[in-house]
């Protein structure tokens, strides 16, 4: 599996797949993605750079321990669903914030906060579980 | 007033949070600066005594749970009141001396916290109307005492102690919350002052009963559950002093006088209570003389007295009633001062075993004056306490009806070896020739004999004042019990020509004859003890590791390790949940060809696909025999990889790409996890399995596919309520913002729900994660 094509092209498809992973999240609202699809994204690119240049390296790629990342995730998706509570509305109401800079409109919103959340619980997760796996050397090492 | 009565039963706990740092600053005097709390809440409940004696009782509510109508309410009556002055009064002397007791012990200052918290529990509980509240404190006592006597949590014997104690209080303690639930069920109200005689009308009186008198036999150490209490002496010796002499033992018998008026005066209740009582009187001052450990002596005459309270309870008379307070107050003053003393000898003499001590009183006057009022209030001579519960209880037997005369005898006997027992207290530790002690004998501090002194000496001053005694202890408190008014009659005159007196005069015999046999009465009950060969104890033991050892037998019976039977049983299961309600219930009825179809076979067609559709239909299939058949093991995860695929097409050509897109990622994800773990495991390129694991295997995942497949047929051959889905497509754009509806529903429509999944996935990962890092631990 440990390739010289595989090991040089890795970096290069990981780099476009985690861009794409990002796309994928932010359009969600409106067009097919989300959260959870870029989040399966993202850590498929994880595992690929992986198998391609070791658990070690990877993990020292991403900074953060991917179990961090994860709880992060579900920490600013709890705080999405709190910031309404300043408002006196119920848990998790959405509020929709549109910033013009100069033509175009971005829509900000605490759904988005969430889907945000929801994208890196599963990038952590399944990255977590795919490294480790990885780096567990099994039985046979 | 309102408040302020629920800030009698917080404020402790508010200290108790503060106690470690009081202590740390205040150090050597945190015992002086935090016996002010309990001192200032004996103060403030002396204010009560007057507007509860004008009106017979002061109550208070706040709200607690608004939206159940629940209210935290407490109640002072005389009853409440006389306990929480008790606690209140008893405390400050217990803070102060554990202040010098435990000096210079590392956790002093948690062992102040704990102590005040369990003095707010008590005090809640004896203040409390709401019968939830009353569960509430009921069980904080437990837990804090379960703290207090694990203080020393180094000793085996301690944690035994405190584990002992918690589990048999809190059996109490659930049947306490079962009784209160079945009593708010028949009277629909929650407070204690507001449950009436209804509840002895009804069917379910015997098990109402039942679950109380549990609570209460429970926590006041009744046979068969009295062993406990011995064993609690684990504790440091204030802590004896105030919960298990004083206090929390007698929860039970405030349970009993509390909810006597609705709950007694039926044959059961005075049978039952008669008889366990009597039975541990009998139990516990035979107890006391097999000791010569004079903490467990004390402790055994507190479970003989905590008997004698039941017993009185259960005869229900005026005057048994009278006893009752007029006994309980005397013995929480004269017991939780001989604890004080016998804690100062241990203290000063370095032991209390009671053959090896002699003479003490020449070195440690002031504690034998303490032990000395304490004692004589304890034998019950005149002109203390003691003596007026001893002649109430004695009064209301004088009918000498055959059964009035055997509880007579009963009470004699118990009496007397009590008396004995003080006798001995009082006279062999502290005069005699004076024996060579561990420690270098000299008077306690000023801390620890104010306990005693104090409490000993209330003892007598209330016994001299007859008319305050009766107008504002024994008529307020006697009132509330029986919830008629009732009249005091104590004096100090004495009557030759009354029985009452030679009864009296009996049991001080009788004790005296105790005292002087006392050394053979012990050889004796020993050779007895041992002959039995087992003791409560030893049942309660054998229960606990009989109960570890079935909790062990059933975790290995389910969670033996083979992850094939995991697999097999979790399908089977599967197979079962999705086939046999369905046929049982007729769901499958739907799908049974109808008259009217007439002949079925000739209208049957092959479905209209475009050809890229069979195409993908064909792949599924032979990714799924490919998954069958694979050489090896790498090749059917790819197969099924490619089967996934497949799926995954058909769900993007008939319109749902936010799945398919899911789908595809799931694929493969799954196989390259699966192909990472499987490529490192040292196994055999395939399996080999035995035949019948393949037709098992096999017909299991036949029939749950069949099922699978039954079941979304019978979903689509009904309507779909489709109006959620109206109102997510209507809604989506102007209210959410969102075109893709999926996603709406994912972050806005049912959030919270993907809250909470996404928060059972971070958890997956983390156990996941867990078990990795052990398996390379263990490798």
């Amino acid at each position: 599996m440990n390739t010289i094509i595989f090991r040089t092209m890795a970096p290069l498809i990981v780099a476009i797949m985690l861009v794409f992973a990002v796309y994928i999240c932010l359009r969600g609202h409106n067009e097919p993605g989300g959260g959870f699809i870029g989040g399966l994204i993202a850590a498929s690119a994880i595992a690929i750079l992986g198998m391609a240049n070791g658990a070690e390296a990877t993990r020292r790629a991403l900074r953060f321990d991917p179990l961090s990342i994860a709880g992060f995730g579900v920490f600013i998706a709890g705080l999405s669903g709190l910031a309404s509570l300043f408002t006196g509305s119920p848990f998790m109401t959405s509020i929709w914030l549109y910033l013009e800079l100069g033509e175009t409109v971005v829509p900000l919103s605490t759904p988005m906060v969430f889907d945000i959340g929801v994208f890196l619980v599963v990038f952590g997760t399944i990255s977590a579980i795919s490294l480790g796996l990885e780096a567990d050397g099994g039985e046979a090492s | 007033m309102d408040a302020s009565i629920a800030l009698v039963a917080i404020w402790p706990f508010a200290a108790a949070l503060l106690a470690p740092w009081v202590h740390r600053f205040a150090k050597p005097f945190g015992g002086w600066v935090l016996a002010l709390v309990p001192g200032g809440i004996f103060l403030f409940l002396l204010t009560l005594i007057d507007p509860v004696l004008a009106t017979g009782s002061v109550s208070a509510r706040i709200a607690w749970v608004p939206a159940y109508d629940l209210d935290l309410s407490f109640f002072v009556d005389g009853l409440s009141l006389i306990f929480a002055l008790t606690i209140s009064g008893i405390g400050t002397l217990v803070v102060l001396y554990a202040g010098a007791y435990l000096k210079g012990h590392p956790h002093l200052g948690r062992f102040f916290g704990f102590l005040l918290a369990f003095m707010g529990a008590m005090l809640g509980l004896v203040l409390a109307d709401n019968m939830l509240a009353l569960f509430m404190f009921w069980e904080l006592t437990s837990v804090t005492s379960f703290l207090l006597i694990g203080f020393d949590h180094t000793r085996m014997a301690a944690r035994r102690g405190a584990i002992q104690a918690l589990v048999i209080t809190n059996i109490g303690g659930m049947a306490l919350l079962v009784g209160v639930l079945l009593v708010h069920q028949m009277t629909g109200v929650w407070d204690l002052s507001a449950s009436g005689d209804e509840v002895r009308g009804t069917a379910l009186y015997g098990s109402v009963l039942g679950c109380f008198l549990l609570a209460a036999f429970t926590k006041s150490a009744q046979v068969p559950f009295h062993f406990w209490l011995p064993n609690a002496m684990e504790a440091p010796t204030p802590v004896s002093a105030f919960l298990h002499s004083a206090t929390m033992v007698q929860a039970g018998v405030y349970l009993l006088a509390r909810t006597m008026p609705w709950l007694g005066g039926t044959a059961a209740w005075t049978w039952i209570l008669v008889c366990f009582g009597g039975a541990t009187l009998i139990w516990g001052a035979l107890g006391a003389l097999r000791q010569t450990d004079l903490k467990q002596m004390l402790a055994q005459t507190t479970i003989a007295s905590l008997g004698l309270s039941v017993l009185l309870l259960g005869l229900g008379s005026t005057y048994a009633v009278s006893a009752v307070v007029i006994y309980f107050v005397a013995h929480a003053l004269y017991k939780a001062a001989l604890f004080m003393v016998v804690g100062a000898v241990d203290h000063e003499a370095g032991t209390r075993d009671v053959t090896v001590l002699s003479g003490l009183a020449d070195r440690m006057p002031v504690t034998f004056i303490g032990a000395a009022l304490a004692s004589l209030a304890m034998i019950g001579l005149p002109l203390t306490l003691g003596y007026y519960a001893k002649e109430e209880m004695y009064l209301g037997l004088l009918a000498w009806r055959w059964d009035d005369i055997v509880v007579l005898a009963v009470l004699v006997a118990g009496n007397a070896t009590l008396a004995g027992v003080a006798m001995l207290v009082m006279v062999k530790p502290f005069l005699g020739p004076t024996l060579p002690t561990p420690k270098a004998l000299h008077e306690a501090p000023i801390a620890m004999l104010a306990g005693p002194i104090i409490l000993g000496a209330a003892g007598i001053v209330a016994a001299v004042m007859p008319d305050w005694l009766g107008q504002t202890v024994l008529q307020p408190g006697a009132s509330a019990i029986l919830a008629t008014p009732v009249e005091s009659h104590l004096s100090l005159t004495i009557n030759p020509a009354n029985p009452l007196i030679w009864l009296s005069v009996l049991t001080w015999v009788l004790g005296l004859l105790v005292y002087r046999k006392m050394a053979t009465l012990r050889t004796l009950l020993r050779r007895l003890e041992t002959g039995l060969g087992w003791t409560a104890d030893t049942v309660f033991d054998a229960l606990m590791f009989g109960l570890i050892g079935f909790s062990a037998a059933v975790t290995r019976f389910l969670h033996h390790g083979k992850l094939e039977i995991y697999l097999v049983t979790v399908f089977a299961a599967l197979a079962l949940a999705l086939i046999v309600p369905m046929a049982l219930l007729g769901g499958y009825a739907v799908l049974l060809p109808t008259s009217d179809l007439g002949n079925w076979s000739a209208k049957l067609a092959w479905p209209q696909l475009t050809i890229y559709e069979w195409g993908v239909v064909a792949l599924a299939l032979v990714g799924l025999v490919a998954v069958v058949l694979a050489p090896s093991r790498l090749i059917a995860i790819v197969a099924l990889g490619i089967q996934g695929a497949a799926v995954a097409l058909i769900f993007l050509l008939f319109g749902a790409p936010d799945l398919a897109f899911t789908q595809f990622m799931v694929e493969v994800l799954s196989v390259v996890i699966l192909a990472l773990v499987m490529t490192r495991l040292r196994l055999d390129e395939r399996d080999h399995r035995e035949l019948e694991d393949l037709a098992r295997d096999g017909m299991l995942a036949l029939v749950c596919g069949v099922g699978v497949s039954l079941l979304l047929m019978v979903v689509l051959s009904g309507d779909l309520d489709t109006r959620l889905s109206e109102l997510f497509i209507a809604t989506s754009v102007p209210i959410a913002h969102g075109a893709n509806i999926v996603n709406v529903i994912l972050v806005d429509y049912r959030g919270f729900d993907t809250l909470g999944e996404i928060s059972v996935v971070m958890g997956a990962g983390m156990a996941i994660t867990a078990l990795l890092r052990r398996r390379k631990a263990v490798a």
